[in-house]
């Protein structure tokens, strides 16, 4: 007789965390090719560098901390931290900083929290504020999308330039602002949208030349998960509601002074932040009214920061803020239990 | 005509496996050599022997009578003699023993003689009810609650709605749904019983969507009965559906308090196979001595339904069914909410609806626990609308308060926040830990209380008698010897006042302790008297 687990249920639902984790991964796939269609092959170098520094990373602090390598390693969760960050850093950074923000966000965020479910910030996320934070420069240096560049890195160029620093071509000539940005800085020197979207080959048809479709591969692979149910609706359409909502009231306010609810959603990283980093299940709010309020939360911040704040794009640090209060929203969002009477 | 049904928080539709033990008809199971009938088969005090060793009983005769108000005899299920009345393994989580009545059968299926009352629609409600108890009734849905305390709404308490539960929707089990096939006229006259002692208005049968044969059989019969006020409706196979709260949700939209009971909300619920013995017991004045019992899962060769006779160990319906392999696990009740047996040799009890006999493919170890990575999946699930996450992460806290916030006694354990944990984090097994440890601990402060509360009135009856020594000796003293009556009116007068005052002491310290208070002041009354 088999005693080893007596308790019910004894049966197992097909979910594991490796599951969870894989799905995650290949919705990722459509927005990735899209990326890599648009801007080179550094999305690639950038995601492999990503991953390998995750997963040493990993292994590195769980062999410190006497914790099993097996089991913790082949989850998933830290190639998933890696490509995440990987999708958030220009195509075109030097491999150590790169190898430096993935590091940073397993050591630091995740494995010094605890590992596993246990890490109050999102380690993607916390990676990459470092970065941006510690390299400014380096940070904001967009490649312009391969349909509209003149001159284009290839792939032994863009991995050449990532692990020698030597450019394909004179560096501010492969190199420009993101849509999101080059809007910010435009704006603060007192130009009408209008006459920024003139003429300009950055700006598309709702978003940034290329970042539409890329946004658009994303949204797809994240209502897929959300169809599967591996995340709920309610962090990404709170954010995005609350995001696009603002973004519409400032943009019928004064269509000249600010960029159209359009433009904030498929320009930057407010789809890929909404399905798949401010969903990451540790570090976000988990009852179903917190989810509401923790999405509602990084959207709103995600604009204040993009339109007041001094970051072209606000959706990391969003991220982060909202990490620190999901706590809190749990505590005081507890579900009304069944045959308790309405709340 | 579709009735408006309800959904429920949570749920999930189980893979189903419940085809392979409804292909044959339900049969009688045959006899066994031995019958071991427990005295606890039901919530509540174990049942009494009336019978000694080496006496001959019939078929249907009392053996054991019920000893509280929760309680249910038991009666001997077939002819034969006591050949034992000791400890043996019971069908328990803990694998713990417990006293039974075992009989050798004789093969002959004599009855004891039988009261019939087909008159019952003239009887009074209270009389049925006691029909009902005395056939040793209990529900056979698997909580084994005894039943007349069900049909008995209590002053205050009108029923609007009688529920059947038919709605079995436990994977594998089909020990409902068989009968339903085979008895569909039975349990509709059991229910008409039962509605006659609840005095209810409307009756509802929810049957889930996966008994198609059963919804086809029960609503035949009830075009044929001719019954009103009557409805078979169909609900959605979405476990735990015929969870009782989760039932009465679905039929009527009423949610049954955290606390309370159905009969709070103007519902009672039976299961179908209760219904089918009421009408054995009041009908035809049979107690309740067999039931139907699946016996399925992929250890054993030709899974089916049983009618069993309580008190045939778990060994000879496994044998029946073609014997297991050995090495598998054995499960009473379903995968999601059955416990293991630790044997084979344990008796079917009033309760037991399913044995499941299964192998590694399908209750095999699950892998190591991973962390918690709060996905929600459990919350999603919850039919109590819990947190389950939270109640994990307070449980291994040992933050019991917090447990308790959270709602921990509201979970009914149906298993599917377990099931569904990426994690194979055993969610269930820390629920079932914080409620022990709750349990214990509620135990350990009253004794706690208790023995402070001695301590406390210890020490104040010294103090009393020593003021009284001395008041005696100041009386003396005095030499006040007549007066007798003033004395008495004194001494009754103060009597009263210490007895206001402790009472004042005791008040803030519970209700329980005020009955010595009162009645010890007239011992020191008595005393003042003799001198």
């Amino acid at each position: 007789m088999l005693l080893n687990n007596p308790s019910s249920p004894h049966v197992r639902g097909p979910l594991s965390v490796n599951v969870v984790m894989l799905r995650v991964l290949y919705t990722l796939v459509p927005g990735v090719a899209a990326y890599v269609w648009f801007f080179g092959w550094g999305v690639v170098i950038n995601i492999s560098i990503a991953v390998v520094a995750a997963l040493a990373s990993e292994a590195l602090m769980l062999r410190l901390r006497g914790r099993p390598l097996m089991p913790h390693l082949t989850d998933g969760s830290a190639i998933v931290t890696g490509v995440l960050l990987a999708l958030a850093l220009p195509p075109l950074l030097p491999w150590w900083m790169t190898a430096v923000g993935a590091a940073f966000g397993i050591i630091v965020a995740k494995q010094l929290y605890g590992g596993l479910g246990y890490n109050v910030f999102n380690p993607a996320m916390v990676g990459y504020a470092m970065l941006l934070i510690s390299f400014p420069r380096e940070m904001t240096q967009w490649l312009p999308p391969e349909t509209i560049a003149a001159t284009f890195p290839d792939f032994w160029d863009s991995l050449r330039y990532a692990f020698t620093g030597v450019p394909p071509a004179p560096i501010d000539a492969i190199t420009m602002a993101t849509p999101l940005d080059h809007i910010k800085t435009e704006l603060g020197l007192n130009r009408t949208i209008t006459e920024i979207k003139a003429g300009n080959p950055l700006i598309g048809e709702v978003g940034g030349v290329g970042w539409e479709v890329v946004n658009l591969a994303f949204l797809a692979g994240g209502v897929w998960l959300m169809l599967r149910r591996v995340i709920s609706w309610h962090i990404p359409v709170a954010m995005l509601g609350t995001l696009g909502a603002l973004a519409t009231v400032f943009y019928l306010t004064n269509p000249d002074a600010n960029a159209s609810p359009l433009f904030h959603l498929f320009s930057g990283a407010a789809i890929l932040g909404a399905f798949f980093i401010a969903t990451d299940p540790v570090s976000a709010a988990t009852t179903p009214r917190g989810r509401l309020i923790f999405g509602a939360g990084v959207g709103a911040l995600t604009f204040v920061i993009r339109v007041f704040g001094g970051y072209p794009d606000g959706v990391a640090f969003a991220v982060l803020l909202m990490n620190m209060a999901a706590p809190t929203i749990d505590y005081y969002t507890q579900p009304r239990a069944f045959g308790h009477g309405r709340r | 005509m579709a009735r408006k049904l309800w959904r429920f928080h949570g749920g999930l539709r189980l893979p189903g496996y419940k085809a392979i033990s409804t292909a044959r008809d339900a049969v009688p199971a045959r006899l066994p050599r031995h019958l071991v009938l427990p005295l606890t088969q039901h919530i509540g005090e174990p049942a009494e022997p009336v019978v000694a060793v080496g006496d001959q009983v019939l078929k249907g005769q009392l053996i054991a009578r019920a000893d509280g108000y929760v309680s249910a005899p038991v009666h001997a299920s077939s002819s034969g003699r006591v050949v034992a009345i000791e400890e043996r393994p019971i069908p328990h989580p803990s694998g713990l023993t417990a006293p039974c009545i075992v009989i050798e059968t004789d093969g002959r299926e004599t009855w004891a003689p039988l009261t019939l009352h087909l008159d019952y629609a003239d009887m009074d409600p209270s009389a049925l009810r006691n029909l009902i108890r005395e056939a040793g009734i209990v529900g056979l849905g698997g909580a084994g609650f005894p039943s007349y305390i069900k049909l008995n709404p209590g002053p205050g308490h009108k029923v609007d709605t009688l529920i059947l539960n038919g709605a079995e929707c436990e994977p594998y089990i089909t020990c409902d749904d068989m009968l339903m096939r085979q008895r569909a006229r039975e349990i509709l006259q059991g229910m008409t019983i039962m509605r006659h002692a609840l005095q209810a208005k409307q009756c509802l049968i929810g049957i889930e969507d996966n008994k198609p044969e059963a919804i086809a059989a029960m609503r035949a019969a009830v075009k044929a009965l001719g019954i009103e006020q009557v409805e078979v409706v169909v609900i959605p196979t979405i476990y735990p559906a015929g969870g009782e709260k989760q039932l009465i949700k679905t039929l009527t939209g009423l949610e049954v308090p955290s606390n309370g009971l159905p009969i709070d909300v103007g519902v009672v619920c039976h299961n179908v196979g209760t219904a089918a013995s009421v009408y054995w017991a009041v009908i035809w004045g049979e107690p309740l001595t067999s039931r139907f019992v699946t016996v399925t899962g992929d250890g054993v060769a030709a899974p089916r339904n049983l009618e069993v006779l309580i008190g045939t160990p778990v060994q000879d319906l496994i044998e029946e069914v073609g014997g297991a392999r050995p090495g598998l696990r054995l499960i009473m009740g379903g995968p999601m909410m059955g416990f293991t047996l630790s044997g084979a040799d344990v008796p079917v009890v009033k309760a037991t609806n399913c044995i499941l006999v299964a192998g590694p493919q399908v209750v095999g170890d699950p892998p190591p626990p991973m962390p918690c990575i709060r996905c929600g999946a459990c919350t999603d699930v919850c039919p109590a609308q819990l947190l389950p996450q939270q109640l994990y992460w307070y449980a291994r806290a040992k933050d019991f308060d917090k447990v308790q916030d959270h709602n921990l006694y509201d979970c009914i354990e149906c298993g599917l926040c377990a099931y569904v944990c990426p994690s194979n984090i055993p969610l269930v097994q820390y629920f079932r830990y914080a409620k022990t440890e709750i349990w214990a601990r509620e135990r350990d402060q009253q004794k706690a209380d208790l023995a402070r509360r001695r301590h406390e009135f210890r020490l104040e009856r010294l103090e009393r008698e020593k003021a009284e020594r001395e008041a005696r000796h100041r009386q003396k003293k005095a030499g006040v010897s007549d007066a007798a009556g003033d004395d008495k009116q004194a001494a009754i007068k103060a009597a009263v006042e210490r007895a206001r005052r402790k009472r004042e002491a005791a008040a803030p310290l519970g209700g329980a302790d005020s009955a010595p208070a009162t009645s010890d002041p007239a011992t020191p009354a008595q005393d003042d008297q003799k001198e």
